[in-house]
């Protein structure tokens, strides 16, 4: 879309664009560094940094380690409530799954563009990134069921007692509703980042016009829109933690329909 | 009608479908909301629940929205 006078562009900020230069390249592929990979750096030292500071061992833990230890027990009862005890095994992919979703979300949300010419970037908001995260925790369940039950995988799609007339149609609704998963996990996490950060946007670019239209009502607009921005960063700080809360939590239940079958 | 016209008339009738998924959220909450203050106590044991009914229906209304977004960005013309 042309940026005419007055139009606004809400879909720039998600723009993967390489720093340190574009020329690298490895057998003819582009590996360019880009800032999608440099605040997924950011997220991985984040994450390295909060857990290694609460890893003190203390037996009366302090701030920092019982902080940190809330995470892996928030993930080991969610697990332990979902799946049950054979779902132990699972929990380091749960874990790392659910603190790089969190953080990558929340860390999208700092307002790094104080700082002129830089601003923060999402990296769960392109359906590349959520796209692999769900097929990951896919192909996990699709591994495990088959390699637990083997072909009594596909009982799965078959519930307890449908009459025997009924079992091809209620099979494919089934098989189809299961075959939908790793797109809606995907998609749910990119969409709701992406919107929320298009809203954002959006009501910045009213604060900016507001106060550069030069009528009287503009400033009153801008302020407007700045409360606004501030309670919808509040809703998106929530929208964030509860998609990546989401995210583990399906994963979970999909890894229960392939462990316990039933 | 030409193409551009159609786009923005496309766009702002699937933005209504984010305004339904609204109210479906809604529901989820507030079914959750009222039939916990009448049973507190059991109202933590379901809050699992209550995130895995919040997931689908946002679902939906997302769908909505990716729509609105194909059309306006992804349709030449």
């Amino acid at each position: 879309m042309a940026a005419e006078a007055g139009a606004i562009d809400p879909m720039g900020q998600f723009r993967v664009n390489p720093i340190l230069g574009a020329d690298w390249s490895i057998a003819g592929h582009n590996i360019a560094f880009t800032n999608s990979a440099a605040f997924m750096v950011i997220v991985l030292v984040a994450m390295w940094v909060f857990m290694l500071g609460g890893m003190k061992r203390q037996l009366v833990p302090g701030r920092w380690q019982a902080a940190a230890e809330i995470m892996p027990d928030f993930v080991a009862s969610m697990i332990e409530s979902n799946i049950g005890p054979k779902g132990k095994r699972f929990t380091p992919y749960v874990f790392s799954l659910f603190m790089f979703i969190l953080l990558a979300n929340v860390i999208g949300l700092f307002p790094l563009a104080i700082i002129p010419g830089v601003h923060a970037f999402t990296v769960t908001s392109h359906i590349t990134v959520t796209g692999i995260l769900a097929i990951m925790s896919f192909s996990i369940v699709l591994i495990v069921g088959f390699l637990k039950h083997g072909f009594h995988f596909f009982s799965l799609f078959i519930p307890h007692g449908t009459p025997v007339v009924l079992i091809p149609l209620i099979f494919l609704i089934e098989l189809v509703s299961f075959m939908v998963r790793p797109f809606s996990l995907g998609l749910r996490l990119f969409v709701a980042m992406t919107a929320g950060h298009i809203l954002l946007d959006v009501f910045a670019s009213f604060v900016i016009q507001g106060i550069n239209s030069g009528t009287v009502i503009g400033p009153i607009v801008s302020l407007l829109s700045f409360v606004m921005i501030i309670g919808v960063s509040a809703l998106e700080i929530l929208v964030a933690l509860i998609q990546a809360y989401v995210f583990a939590l399906l994963t979970s239940l999909y890894l229960n329909d392939a462990i316990n079958l039933h | 009608m030409d193409i551009g016209s159609a786009k923005m008339i496309g766009a702002g009738l699937a933005a209504i479908g984010v305004g339904l998924a609204a109210l479906g959220v809604g529901n989820v909450f507030g079914s959750f909301l009222s039939s916990a203050l009448r049973n507190p106590s059991a109202a933590d044991s379901q809050q699992g629940r209550l995130f895995i009914g919040f997931a689908a229906a946002e679902l939906l209304g997302l769908i909505a929205f990716v729509v609105a977004i194909l059309i306006l960005f992804v349709v030449k013309g």
